[in-house]
């Protein structure tokens, strides 16, 4: 699928790497996880109740749309997560293990 | 809803929460006459925002019949009222912690005894406990299954109620809070605020934790503390954990409950309850509450550690002493009929209240045991 | 609090946006020593929001006319972090009986206070339309924060649309930074702004940046069409946006391809935590908001409760400034401090400049009240639970909730994860227009705690406590 974010400056920064749906993505340090995500891929989640997919809304950290799952069942709000080497993020929610106690 | 010009039936119901819009539904289905005066809107107050727990187990067992006599209502409630109220018969578990483990012992006698009023429950410990309930934490040690319990959307069942019995020809007026009350010969002339006046040979008080200022007015005063327990919501995830769960302990600040809608979001309740203001209408969260509940729940399900709540509320709670109470018949005023301060168990049996006190009203008695709510029982406390 | 010294009197701030890093100064200056908490990583708010530290973006490219305003506000608030006790990335998710509750990194503070100034700021008004639900619909705000914080852009061929001074800001700087911007469109019709011109006059260099940015956009080859009303965002519900149907001035309808829509009709204030604290509120006809009441300086009816900038009252970032400094001067007062009332006459009549000239913005791009009626039922009004229009109506007609929060509590809408911010005041739109009463009728939802998501997992040193103490007692 398209990246739906564009990268317009700042574009010298160090790569960070992570991981969407098993796939490998390049990020650069400072990004916030939602612009990592988006700047390789066209969304974020898909909705709860069935209306489709979504990449967030207000970038600000008001309407928790872009709320995306790690591979481990954490919760990241990504527009207000900054990124970090290694994260392991998912579109749809893990299989709940409910015996790998936190 | 619809305005009557007539003031006269043949039932006035002060309260129009679950107790009172049931109570209404009951009474037209057997063909009474019936006004509801509401302060606010219905089923806004306890009825409204409560956990929305449908559970039989855990009641004293005199309450069984009473509780028993709720169940086939609220399975056949959506064919019943013609609307959805999302009940769902999702099993309801109570556990006991290790520290507590003499509580198993209590939870087979008490599943012994259960069985005699048609509660079947099933005892589980152990890896049969772990199997069938993957995600208890490792300090649960025992628990209690009622198949048979569930849960329902608290917000839609007293307004569907409300609305069935106005389509069924109740009158049902909102925005209409009584403030006075009183026996004029064979009549109850009941006033509300702005000047209305109602009347009715046959009163029935439904008012929940305000009940007390309408019990006093006939003489009968009754010492109702107002409480407010703690709700929490979580983000919607997926639907997994099937039955609600509640913890049985007698410290307050332990209690915890939680139950997962279809939708996805699991509402969580307990830990200490604090004040509530019925004279405001208005119960707040305090939030050392809210945090030492999100502490017990971890000790419950640790993996709900990983997810966020998204709204917390409370409601006004009426408690009396002995957390039961004031149903029945006035012991002062003929024609005077009482089914208030429901403490926070009431929604369950909130159906069966509605129609027994319909029967009773109707035929001057019921088949249901209700001796141990008389409001003679309880004497107010000396301030 | 009167009578106490300055320096042990517990003040705390949130928000360190203008107002808030305004109030601090003023404090400080005082002899007090403020907390601030503000949930951003670093200071400034939300117009002067700064970029992450390995970025190189000068302030001019940033900030643009307000780069010297941006500059004093940062340079303030680093200068006074050695007097204030400053917590960064710090939520506040309560407030109850005079403690604020906040949390940071999944970890519970909770703070006294003698007084509070609430500087909490604003976030986007929106109007629904049908496909605003689909991935690369935007808040008008937030694509800023794209372009601001990030260096990105939304989309490569990117709709602007909705009402607004920010409309055409926001335009003009995606165009600027070599953005895709393939129109503006704007639902406000272009003659009330030149009715509203002379009430726009009393701040004369935004009037003239607002045409700047209008005329750059033009040169530029953008279509900027006025008086417009959406009709749909076109798409796919897994690919996205393609494009925008919307009805012309002249009432023909267009289709308009883009692969991203910024939409936004101007702000809407913050105001939960002021409801937390239990202020009284007041609906303002003119603009449709709930606004906390306040008096003159930012006095809420809540005892020791402060409310400033655009949290208060939607009037820019300026005005912000202004009233947080009147805020913390009414705070110095009530605690029995000397405050030259010159000094305060001097800020109040600088907030009824800025007043005018909000009156003049709200009335140029005026809040678009009457679409709310015509949106088809099948168009998602609460994005974060998917209830639509028609479900909304339905609990209006079928089931007679004719309160805001009556149908919150029948339809859902209002109680997904954003709490009603970007729901709740079409939603009041919708039921008013559904029953046939005002909106003001219609009511407002009442905050609920927590103001943002709450980590299950927090942990907090005086809930272990008060468990533990209660267990060993009974043991
Ligand atoms: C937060 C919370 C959680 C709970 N959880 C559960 C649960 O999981 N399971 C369970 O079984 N129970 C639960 N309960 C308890 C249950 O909600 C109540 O026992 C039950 O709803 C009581 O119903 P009611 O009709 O008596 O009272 P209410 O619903 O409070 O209705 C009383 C009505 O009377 C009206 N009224 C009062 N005075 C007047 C007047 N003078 N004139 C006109 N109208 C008047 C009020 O406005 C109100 O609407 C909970 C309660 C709360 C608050
Ligand atoms: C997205 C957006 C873009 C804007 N762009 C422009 C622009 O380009 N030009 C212009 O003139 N005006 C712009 N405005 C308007 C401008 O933001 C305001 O006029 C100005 O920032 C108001 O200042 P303030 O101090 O009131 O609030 P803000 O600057 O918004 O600051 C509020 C601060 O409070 C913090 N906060 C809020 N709630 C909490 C909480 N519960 N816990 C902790 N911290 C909290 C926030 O993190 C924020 O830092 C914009 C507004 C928005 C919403
Ligand atoms: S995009 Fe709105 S909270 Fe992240």
């Amino acid at each position: 699928m398209a990246p739906r974010f564009y990268r317009l400056a700042e574009t010298g920064r160090k790569v960070v790497n992570l991981t969407l749906d098993g796939q490998p993505v390049a990020a650069l340090e400072g990004d916030t996880l939602m612009v990592a995500l988006l700047s390789a891929h066209g969304h974020l989640r898909r909705s709860e109740f069935g209306d489709g997919t979504r990449a967030g809304f207000c970038l600000m950290g008001a309407c928790q749309d872009c709320w995306v799952w790690t591979e481990d069942g954490e919760r990241l709000r990504s527009c207000s997560t900054a990124v970090s080497d290694g994260l392991n993020i998912r579109t749809n929610p893990p299989e709940v293990s409910w015996s790998d106690v936190l | 809803m619809s305005q009557s010009v007539n003031n006269q039936s043949d039932v006035i119901i002060i309260g129009g929460g679950l107790m009172g819009a049931s109570a209404a539904f009951f009474l037209r289905q057997r063909n009474r006459s019936v006004t509801l005066l509401e302060t606010g809107l219905i089923g806004q107050q306890a009825s409204g925002v409560n956990f929305g727990n449908v559970r039989r187990q855990g009641r004293p067992l005199f309450q069984l019949p009473l509780a028993g006599r709720a169940s086939p209502i609220w399975r056949n409630m959506n064919a019943l009222l013609g609307e959805d109220v999302e009940y769902i018969q999702s099993g309801h578990m109570r556990v006991c912690y290790r520290e507590r483990a003499e509580l198993a012992d209590s939870f087979e006698t008490y599943a012994r005894e259960a069985r005699q009023y048609g509660l079947d429950l099933e005892i589980l410990s152990g890896n049969a406990l772990r199997q069938k309930f993957p995600f208890l934490g490792p300090d649960v040690y025992a628990g209690s299954y009622s198949a048979t319990d569930g849960h329902a959307n608290p917000r839609l069942a007293a307004p569907a109620f409300g609305r069935a019995a106005a389509r069924l020809g109740a009158n049902i007026c909102e925005n209409t809070e009584v403030v006075r009350a009183e026996k004029d010969g064979v009549d109850f002339r009941v006033t509300a605020k702005g000047g209305r006046v109602f009347k009715a040979p046959v009163l029935l008080v439904t008012a929940g934790a305000w009940g007390n200022a309408l019990s006093e007015q006939f003489g009968e005063p009754v010492p109702l503390t107002p409480r407010g327990p703690n709700m929490s919501v979580t983000e919607p995830v997926p639907y997994t954990l099937m039955p609600t769960v509640g913890v049985s302990t007698p410290l307050e600040i332990e209690t915890v409950y939680f139950r997962q809608i279809p939708r996805g979001n699991i509402i969580i309740g307990g830990s200490t309850r604090a004040a509530s203001y019925p004279d405001i209408r208005r119960a707040y969260v305090k939030p050392e509450n809210t945090l030492t509940q999100l502490r017990e729940i971890r000790r419950l399900v640790p993996a709900l550690g990983r997810l966020n709540i998204i709204r917390t509320w409370s409601g006004i709670e009426g408690y009396m002493p002995d957390s039961l109470p004031a149903m029945g018949p006035s012991g002062t005023t003929s024609g005077l009929y009482y089914a208030f301060g429901f403490s926070g168990s009431g929604f369950q049996v909130g159906p069966a209240v509605g129609d027994v006190m319909a029967e009773l009203i109707d035929e001057g008695a019921t088949t249901t045991p209700i001796e141990m709510y008389d409001i003679r029982r309880l004497k107010p406390v000396a301030v | 609090m009167v009578g106490r010294a300055l320096n042990t009197l517990k003040v705390v701030i949130i928000g360190a946006g203008p107002a808030g890093v305004r109030a601090a100064q003023t404090l400080v200056a005082a002899g007090v020593r403020p907390t601030v908490i503000d949930e951003g990583r670093r200071a400034g708010g939300q117009i002067y929001r700064r970029q992450p530290d390995n970025f190189t973006r000068s302030l001019e490219t940033l900030y643009g006319t307000e780069a010297s305003r941006a500059q004093g506000i940062h340079d303030t608030f680093d200068g006074l972090v050695d007097q204030i006790d400053y917590l960064p990335e710090t939520l506040v998710w309560n407030i109850s009986d005079g403690r604020v509750f906040a949390v940071s990194e999944k970890r519970e503070t909770t703070i006294e206070y003698d007084a509070l100034i609430i500087c909490s700021g604003a976030t986007d008004r929106l109007m629904p339309v049908k496909g605003w639900d689909m991935a690369g619909v935007y808040s008008l705000g937030g694509s800023q924060v794209a372009l601001k914080s990030q260096a990105v852009s939304i989309g490569q061929r990117v709709i602007f649309m909705g009402t607004g001074p920010l409309l055409y800001l926001v335009a003009s700087q995606y165009l600027k930074a070599g953005a895709g911007v393939v129109a503006v469109l704007d639902t406000s019709s272009f003659i009330k702004r030149v009715v509203a011109a002379p009430k726009l006059m009393s701040a004369p260099d935004a009037l003239i940046n607002g045409l700047k940015f209008t005329l750059a956009l033009k040169a530029a080859g953008v279509p900027v069409l006025t008086g417009i009303r959406p009709l749909e965002i076109t798409g796919d519900v897994e690919s996205g946006v393609s494009g925008l149907i919307f009805e012309t001035g002249a009432g023909e309808h267009r289709e308009i391809k883009g692969d991203a829509v910024a939409m936004g009709y101007h702000l809407r204030p913050e105001t939960q935590l002021a409801d937390l604290t239990r202020c009284e509120f007041a609906f303002d006809e003119k603009s449709h908001l709930w606004y906390p009441k306040v008096d003159e300086d930012g006095r809420a009816t809540t005892a020791n409760v402060y409310l400033a900038g655009d949290g208060a009252r939607i009037l820019g970032a300026r005005a912000a400034e202004v009233s947080g400094k009147l805020a913390a001067l009414a705070c110095l007062k009530d605690a029995g401090a000397p405050v030259l009332d010159n000094e305060i006459m001097a800020l109040r009549q600088d907030m009824a400049c800025w007043k005018r000239f909000a009156t003049g913005l709200r009335e140029a791009f005026p809040w678009p009240a009457e679409q709310a009626a015509k949106l088809p039922d099948e168009t998602v009004v609460c994005r974060c639970e998917a209830i639509t229009a028609g479900e909304l109506r339905r609990t209006v007609n079928a089931m007679g909730a004719k309160e805001a929060n009556r149908a919150k509590a029948f339809s859902r809408v209002g109680m997904g994860r954003c709490q009603g911010r970007y729901c709740a005041l079409a939603g009041a739109e919708i039921i008013a227009a559904a029953a046939g009463i005002p909106v003001s009728e219609a009511g407002r939802l009442r905050g609920q705690a927590p103001v943002k998501p709450l980590p299950i997992c927090i942990e907090d040193d005086e809930a272990a406590a008060a468990i533990s103490t209660v267990r060993e007692l009974t043991k």
